[in-house]
């Protein structure tokens, strides 16, 4: 009895040891982005290193090493596109830095990465340099107001007012007498990023509430009177109003056509068209045009482009 | 069954064994608490110190400004460490004075079968999850606090609106958050407060008022001192229901202001910081860290007194 009970705790201590190990090979993964799950499966068992090389053999041997760098507003998408690519190619390794667009484009110039991410259109001067604007997806921000708020339609003037503080109630821009409570996001969020710079307001904003996710901005928008607040577009529900701006209403028609003015394109850029670029650039394309590919983007909250 | 096997004599070997065994198996058992409080506190000081070199110890501990990815970045804390402070002084403020009395009251006041309702009211509160008093600040504090907003700075144009997402609102949802804890404590020692000194003070002829704040209180003080400080961790430590209600701008903590605490500040911008911004927001974990030490210090020392005045 009593060296059953041993021997329980001893196995316990063991499994306890085990998982202090898992534990922290976890956290070299988070600052290592991604390099380990491949090896942590392996550790884990047997079984799946096994289940792992079947997958490579079915999906045709693609190993290697894919770079890229550039916005940090695409890391959302980049980090799920990349999971998912690995998880079909595991013997690829998508190597992706976050530094901004500008030095994106700059390192696929410099033909340091293969890929440079823009969250923005490419300049006539980047694209003489032979840079080619592939668009993966479409950023649409909606802004939102308490249902009962009675106006429906504000300037861009209007919406910079309101959210550098300059407006703070409604009875200035025609609606009632209610003090205009602004509502946004945390520092690094995407949405916020790009909400700001299409606006030109980045760090002006004065934010009465600074909240961390859409669905928080959402029901704090949806319960305040006289909120306002911006989400992705494709969150917008009935609980809320969606505001029109400079007359165009925010669907994924008038962003598509260009005439809505908060949103941009992602671009993932190549140096020459991609039909130019290694086996594994290509496949990675290809795998963003597939349908798994187009889910991931839409899970994303994102737009296809045409 | 074996029983006779463990005679002094017959047994000797396997006592020994198991008493050996039974030693290591303490010893592991204390070792990994030891080890924990070592790697949280080595990992807290590894992460949370290389921004401090980077960006200025001074600029981050006094600077005002916390813009962590604009283009010229600025990582000033002084607004956050001063809500977290502020806020957990005036939650204790609130709450304690209430907590106490109702201890009293659950310890001397009550009639038994009041004090029989009660008590499991309170143990039930400390068992609610901090989300709960958070949606629940959020659902009904915040809407109240809004419309208190409306009406003190009606017509105000310089005020920034907060529609109740504000200070005041986070310190009353953390005084109540720490009723239960205080509650408990004190009247625990309330309750360990010798039945002679109650008597003798009545028998003297003191009122039971006069009995309860001029002896019963005062013997009670380490036990009240220790629930007002595990109060103070509770509090300055609380995350997710203030995240709900304080509406996380980072402001000079003002009562009517939307504002950030230690705790939230890391929160909420965890998720999709890199870099200095994260390395920063480790430093902020130190920050906090290191208040709950001061905390726990003042503890131990309070505690260490009480038990040599229960000795004289």
């Amino acid at each position: 009895m009593k060296k059953r009970f041993l021997a329980a705790v001893l196995a316990g201590m063991m499994v306890l040891s085990m998982a202090a190990c898992g534990s922290s090979s976890d956290e070299t993964t988070a600052a290592a982005e991604d390099t380990t799950a491949a090896a942590e499966d392996t550790t884990a068992a047997a079984d799946d290193t096994t289940a792992a090389e079947d997958t490579t053999a079915a999906a045709g041997d693609l190993s290697g090493t894919i770079s890229m760098s550039g916005s940090t507003s695409m890391e959302e998408m980049v980090t799920a596109l990349s999971e998912a690519f690995r998880e079909a190619n595991p013997d690829v390794q998508v190597n992706s830095e976050f530094v901004g667009s500008g030095a994106g484009i700059e390192a696929v110039t410099a033909g340091t990465v293969d890929i440079g991410n823009a969250s923005r259109a490419l300049t006539d001067e980047e694209k003489a340099n032979g840079i080619v604007e592939n668009i993966v997806a479409i950023d649409g921000i909606a802004v939102v107001v308490d249902p009962a708020n009675e106006v429906a339609d504000l300037t861009q003037d209007q919406l910079v007012q309101i959210y550098t503080g300059q407006v703070t109630n409604w009875s200035e821009l025609g609606g009632s007498d209610t003090p205009i409570v602004v509502i946004g996001r945390e520092s690094g969020s995407g949405t916020r990023s790009a909400f700001e710079e299409l606006l030109a307001i980045e760090d002006q904003c004065a934010y009465s509430s600074e909240l961390d996710s859409t669905g928080a901005v959402m029901a704090r928008v949806a319960a305040t009177p006289g909120a306002i607040g911006y989400v992705s577009l494709d969150v917008v529900d009935d609980s809320v109003k969606a505001v029109s701006l400079d007359g165009v209403e925010a669907t994924e028609e008038n962003i598509k056509a260009g005439t809505y003015i908060l949103s941009r394109p992602f671009v993932m850029a190549t140096k020459g068209e991609i039909s130019e670029q290694s086996d594994l650039v290509q496949a990675w394309f290809a795998y963003i045009e597939s349908d798994e590919g187009a889910a991931v983007i839409q899970e994303a909250g994102l737009i296809l482009p045409d | 069954m074996k029983e006779s096997s463990f005679s002094i004599i017959g047994s000797s070997k396997i006592k020994n064994t198991t008493e050996k065994a039974a030693k290591w198996i303490f010893l592991f058992c204390g070792f990994i608490a030891i080890a924990a409080v070592v790697v949280i506190t080595a990992y807290m000081i590894i992460q949370g110190t290389p921004a401090l070199g980077k960006v200025g110890i001074l600029e981050v501990l006094f600077g005002t400004v916390w813009a962590p990815t604009s283009a010229d970045p600025s990582f000033g804390i002084l607004y956050i460490i001063l809500t977290s402070i502020i806020g957990t002084t005036l939650a204790v403020l609130i709450g304690v004075p209430i907590g106490v009395l109702a201890a009293v009251f659950l310890a001397e006041v009550a009639p038994p079968r009041l004090a029989k309702i009660v008590r499991p009211a309170i143990e039930l509160m400390a068992g609610i999850p901090s989300v709960i008093y958070g949606l629940v600040g959020l659902l009904i504090l915040n809407p109240l606090m809004y419309k208190l907003e409306m009406y003190i700075f009606r017509g105000s144009t310089t005020h920034q609106w907060t529609g109740g997402a504000n200070l005041l609102c986070a310190v009353l949802v953390l005084a109540v958050m720490i009723l239960p804890t205080v509650i408990n404590i004190s009247e625990s020692a309330l309750r360990a407060v010798p039945r002679d000194y109650k008597m003798t003070s009545l028998a003297l002829g003191a009122t039971r008022i006069q009995t309860i704040f001029k002896v019963l209180l005062p013997s009670a003080k380490s036990g009240i001192i220790t629930a007002i400080v595990l109060g103070v961790g509770r509090a300055i430590g609380e995350a997710m229901a203030i995240s709900m209600v304080a509406g996380n701008s980072v402001n000079i903590p003002f009562p009517f202001n939307s504002v950030r605490f230690l705790t939230t500040a890391m929160v909420s911008e965890m998720s999709y910081s890199s870099g200095l911004h994260r390395e920063v927001l480790f430093t902020i974990g130190l920050v906090l860290f290191v208040f709950i030490m001061i905390i726990n210090l003042v503890l131990s020392r309070v505690m260490k007194k009480g038990a040599q005045n229960g000795d004289n």
